[in-house]
């Protein structure tokens, strides 16, 4: 595999940066390395990364104000690591512009996912290819038609569930918070009833799922939101 | 012969008045029959000896009345300054107890045990300043005539005709270790008399000619002498006890003393104190009150109050019943306490008197048949007059009646006035049904009369009713009417008889309304103390017993009272709560700590500062000392009573003994806690020993390999290694957050973020996280589509699958099936998850739960036994139940239950924008 990706690593432990590293550099990306929220800001304004590996806990500064620093000037995609006990920041960053997070300790297979498809995400969006087909496995969307298909039978949907469907598909293989989905669903008075979009969630499951309580397609993030499987 | 062998209990007595003893100070009496003999000077004679062989000696208080020899001797021993009190005009020189205390000597001289100190002192008496020095540990020598014992003072004043009151209890004199008499013969003590050398007040400058007289030094010589003679006997007697050379043991006696209203009831108490002391037997005062009793006067009802606070400064239990037999009474009590002995008075009435009415000394030589039987002649009386002293006053003081007694003296005019009233509306009554009626049925309209009025008024008027009845109805009625004169003699008869009736109706309807009287003294005392009891036995925690006790103290004895109760240190505080009504506010918290650690009563009315109105009571359990009741009686005479004062008694050993309850409680309970905490500390350590160094030496292991060996390995190698490692960290990942769940949980850390789901989507979660372990288990999921939403923390619900499916699948053979279903009850949503494993072994149901409990914890089924108390933690968070069985088809099933409410309404979609 061979990329020439930019990355900026900020986080401060030594061991976690020299796996990273490690990793990464095998993959063919070019690394950066920041200890401090500080130096990452500075590395991403100087470097142009095409994407920043952020953890949450660093000593000086809030992860989440380092999101909104990025955030002000930048579209970069931000991945965050996060540990468990950071259910609540972890949140906080996604909806504060965050594109995806990974709990500590995770695997490299895990990571790498990850990275792909915030990198694919980009140049989807770069390129324009926005509107068209989306596919996996059995479901097909076909967004200029409008029509959904499980295997070839195509199944109805009300324009919320539609709606709800073509807001995961758009941003495919990242995870999106509840906060996120009833804006872009419901309209931002809805934010706060999550339950909404928890009873359409288990509608549109019903109909496109095969196991609706070991879904293929709409995975729940427990406690941050959903995420629509790529592969 | 076992008969030879010393009573074991006697043995342990022995032995432990032998240690308290060993604790206490040693007191050495130097004993004389009379001021003069050198009692003084042989006790500093003994002080120099003690000084010269090295022992810390101080002169506390040493009386020299200026003897010159006397005085050579005190030149070079340590002299305490005396203590200056003023007094009227002048200045009193006291004992400074507090400077002897503080000072702490080894042996201490303190002259003059009899002397009573001046007003405001600690103690009224020195004796019990010595006895303070003695608790101290210091030893004492200390000086008294013999006049000044209380058992024998009765004795000197009838030989000398001088009265003493400056008295020492006998138990301090037996207390003494050592006595030594300081003995002079009459005539060389008369000769030292014409020398000038003994020293005489001014004042008393001929009572004491009086009492130097030669008969009267010889009299008080041989009672000093017999005296020791006694102790010394005694002495003999234990020394024999000790070594077990008497071949009978005697069984003890106890001595049951009846005393009367009569003058001599006091001379009855000495003479069966000396008998007691003799027989070193055990002895009881008993005062029986009868109806008749009851009405005596108040002088006489003090007198027998003031006997009987006698008798119990002679060391004697003192006992008050009621009752209408004396004698049976008197009897029936003798029985039942064991008395071998009743000692009683000379009967009071003489002659025919006796023979007609009986006494009680023959009627009790009649029917107790198996009891010695002492009768007590009667002495001169004239110590009774004569013993109006200050301390007697006082102690009438506080020896007063209760108030409703003193109250009930019904003004007496009015009661005799309506005794008159109620005969003339009986006249009149008979006046009108005379022309109807017998003769006889007018005395019953009379009579009729006499009982109102005996119910109502009592003795007196109620006789004087009947003498009035009967001459009236002589005077109107009785042929030839309006006059005295009576034509027939039979009427004669009719009068005796009609009086008597009358005086024996008033006379048994005043005994009736006695007994119920007394009766319903004792009932309400008995109630009182029984719902104290209740109340104390069903409450919990220190604040209530307080307030509990208060207010029963409060309403039973008529005062302000209040708990002090020591803090850690064992300093008395005054209670932290606020007060209620009957709060007793302004003890004084120095003589409370006087009594917490002397475990004595002080304050109002007691030996020790008798001085304030507030009474200081220890509150004394089995185990040691609780604290202090302080009392502020409304009326403290009535405190004083003995009856009261045994009342008081049983009161406070209740509330120590509720409050001994509460802290054995609250030991036993941190005791538990602490073994708890014991427990776990253990559990957390063998987790972390065993649990995270197992994987830890995993890792180690195969990384290091990896490291060292990286090269030489083949691909195969590095991957298993690799995977080896993989799968050990995450074996510990699990592990730390289990823990970290657990004392987020414990720590109540955790912030429940409850919101609406359907029970699918967090069993989804948990089965998501899980697949990589749930490969050899086939999970089924029974979920019907109508399940309600629920309105929980999804995290950690999923954190109770996750849990439960990894104890499944640990406690389950590969290839098992595992199964989630849900069911909805009443107001609640079952969830299931069950196997199809070997099942909860019987008894371990309620214990898997258990904070690092683990089935077998031998196994390898790794973890700490964590899993299942997180799930029970976070499912009591949610409002709900968690549970275990086992299941009939084989296999165990975990429930838990989480609570149902009504979901938000959601909006129909035609509602919504488009």
């Amino acid at each position: 595999m061979n990329n020439s990706a930019t990355l900026i690593i900020i986080e401060d432990e030594a061991q976690i940066r020299r796996f990273l590293r490690t990793t990464l550099a095998s993959e063919g990306y070019q690394v950066v390395e920041a200890e401090t929220g500080k130096q990452g800001l500075t590395e991403a304004a100087t470097r142009k990364p095409d994407l920043i590996i952020l953890d949450l806990g660093l000593p000086d500064m809030d992860g989440v104000d380092v999101v909104k620093g990025i955030r002000a000037w930048s579209h970069v995609p931000i991945v965050i690591l996060s540990a468990r006990s950071q259910e609540r920041d972890k949140i906080s960053a996604l909806d504060a512009g965050a594109d995806d997070y990974l709990v500590k300790p995770f695997g490299v297979g895990e990571l790498l996912a990850r990275i792909r498809v915030a990198l694919r995400h980009v140049s989807s969006t770069v390129s324009g290819e926005e509107e068209g087909v989306f596919a996996v496995d059995e479901l097909k969307v076909d967004m200029i038609h409008r029509k959904v298909t499980v295997s070839g039978t195509e199944v109805h949907l009300t324009p919320i569930e539609y709606r709800l469907l073509t807001v995961l598909v758009k941003h495919a293989g990242k995870v999106l918070t509840h906060r996120l989905l009833l804006k872009e669903v419901w309209g931002p008075n809805y934010v706060e009833r999550a339950h909404y979009l928890r009873i359409y969630m288990g509608i549109l499951r019903h109909k496109l799922e095969k196991d609706p309580a070991r879904p293929r397609f709409l995975l729940t993030e427990v406690g941050v939101g959903y995420r629509l499987a790529v592969i | 012969m076992t008969d030879q062998r010393p009573d074991p209990d006697a043995l342990l007595e022995k032995v432990q008045r032998a240690e308290s003893i060993r604790r206490r100070g040693r007191l050495k009496i130097f004993f004389g029959a009379s001021a003069g003999v050198g009692k003084t000077f042989g006790m500093l004679l003994a002080a120099r000896e003690r000084r010269a062989e090295g022992l810390d000696v101080v002169a506390g208080y040493v009386e020299t009345h200026k003897r010159t020899e006397t005085e050579q001797l005190l030149e070079g021993l340590e002299v305490l300054p005396p203590r200056l009190v003023p007094y009227r005009d002048t200045q009193l020189r006291e004992f400074d107890l507090d400077a002897a205390l503080k000072r702490h000597p080894a042996l201490i001289l303190v002259d003059e045990l009899a002397h009573t100190n001046a007003p405001g002192s600690r103690h009224p008496k020195r004796w019990q300043d010595v006895e303070e020095l003695l608790d101290a540990g210091i030893d004492v020598y200390t000086a008294i005539n013999v006049q000044h014992i209380e058992s024998l003072n009765d004795v000197v004043s009838q030989i000398t005709g001088i009265p003493v009151w400056e008295t020492v209890p006998d138990a301090v004199l037996e207390s003494a270790n050592e006595i030594e008499l300081i003995d002079l013969p009459p005539d060389e003590l008369l000769q030292r008399l014409k020398e000038g050398k003994v020293y005489l007040p001014q004042q008393a400058e001929r009572a004491a000619q009086n009492f130097f007289r030669k008969g009267n030094l010889i009299a008080l010589r041989e009672l000093a002498l017999r005296r020791t003679a006694d102790r010394v006997d005694a002495q003999m007697r234990d020394y024999r006890e000790d070594h077990a050379i008497q071949s009978v043991w005697q069984v003890k006696e106890r001595l049951l003393v009846c005393i009367g209203s009569g003058g001599t009831a006091e001379n009855l108490v000495r003479a069966a104190y000396r008998l007691a002391q003799l027989l070193k037997a055990e002895w009881i005062v008993l005062y029986v009150e009868t109806a008749k009793l009851q009405r005596l006067s108040k002088e006489q009802r003090d007198a027998i109050l003031r006997t009987l606070k006698l008798a119990e400064e002679l060391g004697a239990e003192t006992v008050t019943l009621g009752g209408h037999k004396l004698a049976e009474e008197v009897i029936s009590y003798a029985l039942s306490r064991n008395a071998s002995r009743i000692v009683l008075g000379k009967p009071t009435l003489s002659g025919w008197k006796r023979w007609l009415f009986g006494s009680l000394v023959d009627t009790i030589v009649r029917k107790a048949s198996d009891i010695d039987i002492h009768v007590v002649g009667k002495e001169s009386n004239f110590l009774s007059q004569a013993r109006e002293s200050p301390y007697f006053s006082r102690s009438r003081l506080y020896l007063g009646l209760a108030p409703e007694e003193q109250n009930s003296l019904f003004t007496w005019s009015t009661a005799y006035l309506w005794a008159i009233v109620a005969t003339a509306i009986c006249t009149a009554i008979a006046w009108l049904m005379f022309d109807h009626v017998d003769l006889a049925n007018l005395i019953m309209v009379y009579l009729l009369g006499v009982v109102v009025v005996a119910s109502r008024y009592g003795h007196g008027p109620s006789v004087l009713s009947s003498l009035l009845s009967v001459v009236l109805f002589d005077f109107f009625f009785v042929p030839p009417r309006f006059s005295f004169a009576v034509s027939d003699t039979q009427y004669l008869i009719t009068f005796a008889v009609m009086l008597l009736v009358g005086l024996v109706i008033s006379s048994m309807t005043i005994r009736i309304q006695h007994q119920a009287k007394i009766a319903g003294h004792r009932e309400r005392r008995t109630a009182s103390l029984y719902a104290m009891s209740r109340e104390l036995a069903a409450t919990r925690g220190e604040d209530n017993i307080l307030r509990i006790a208060v207010k029963h103290v409060a309403e039973v004895f008529e005062a302000q009272a209040v708990v002090l109760l020591p803090d850690e240190t064992g300093r008395i505080a005054y209670p932290k709560s606020e007060g209620t009504a009957q709060s007793c506010h302004g003890s004084d918290l120095s003589i409370a700590q006087w009594v917490y650690d002397h475990g004595q009563m002080a304050g109002q009315g007691t030996d020790t500062l008798p001085g304030g109105e507030i009474v200081y009571l220890p509150l004394k359990a089995s185990s040691g000392m609780r604290g202090v009741l302080a009392l502020l009686p409304l009326n403290p005479a009535r405190i004083a009573l003995p009856e009261q004062q045994r009342l008081l008694e049983t009161f406070t050993s209740q509330i120590a003994l509720a409050l001994e309850r509460v802290r054995l409680a609250a030991e036993a309970q941190s005791a538990q806690i602490k073994m708890e905490t014991e427990q776990l500390r253990n559990a957390l350590l063998s987790a972390i020993s065993h649990d995270l160094r197992t994987p830890l030496a995993a890792i180690v292991g195969a990384s290091s390999s990896l490291v060292r060996d990286g090269d030489r390995l083949d691909r195969h190698a590095r991957n298993e290694l690799g995977q080896t490692i993989y799968d050990e960290a995450i074996r510990m990942s699990g592990l730390a957050n289990n823990l970290l769940d657990m004392a987020r949980l414990e720590a109540g850390a955790v912030v429940l973020n409850r919101q609406w789901q359907p029970l699918e989507e967090v069993v989804g979660g948990a089965l998501a996280g899980l697949t990589a372990r749930m490969v050899n288990h086939p999970v089924t999921v029974k979920l019907s589509h109508d399940l309600p939403l629920v309105e929980i923390d999804s995290l950690l619900i999923e954190r109770v699958f996750a849990n439960l499916l990894e104890n499944a699948v640990k406690y389950t053979p590969p290839g098992t099936p595992i199964e989630i279903s849900a069911a909805t009850g009443q107001d609640e949503l079952v969830v299931t998850v069950s196997d199809k494993g070997a099942g909860i072994p019987a008894g371990e149901e309620q214990r898997i739960f258990e904070k690092f409990h683990r089935v077998d914890s031998e196994g390898n089924q790794g973890g700490a036994g964590l899993g299942l108390t997180i799930c029970q933690s976070i499912v009591e968070a949610h409002g709900g139940r968690i549970w275990a069985d086992n299941l009939s088809s084989g296999g165990a099933a975990f429930h838990f239950a989480l609570p149902l409410s009504e979901p938000p309404l959601i909006e129909q979609e035609e509602a919504v924008p488009s």
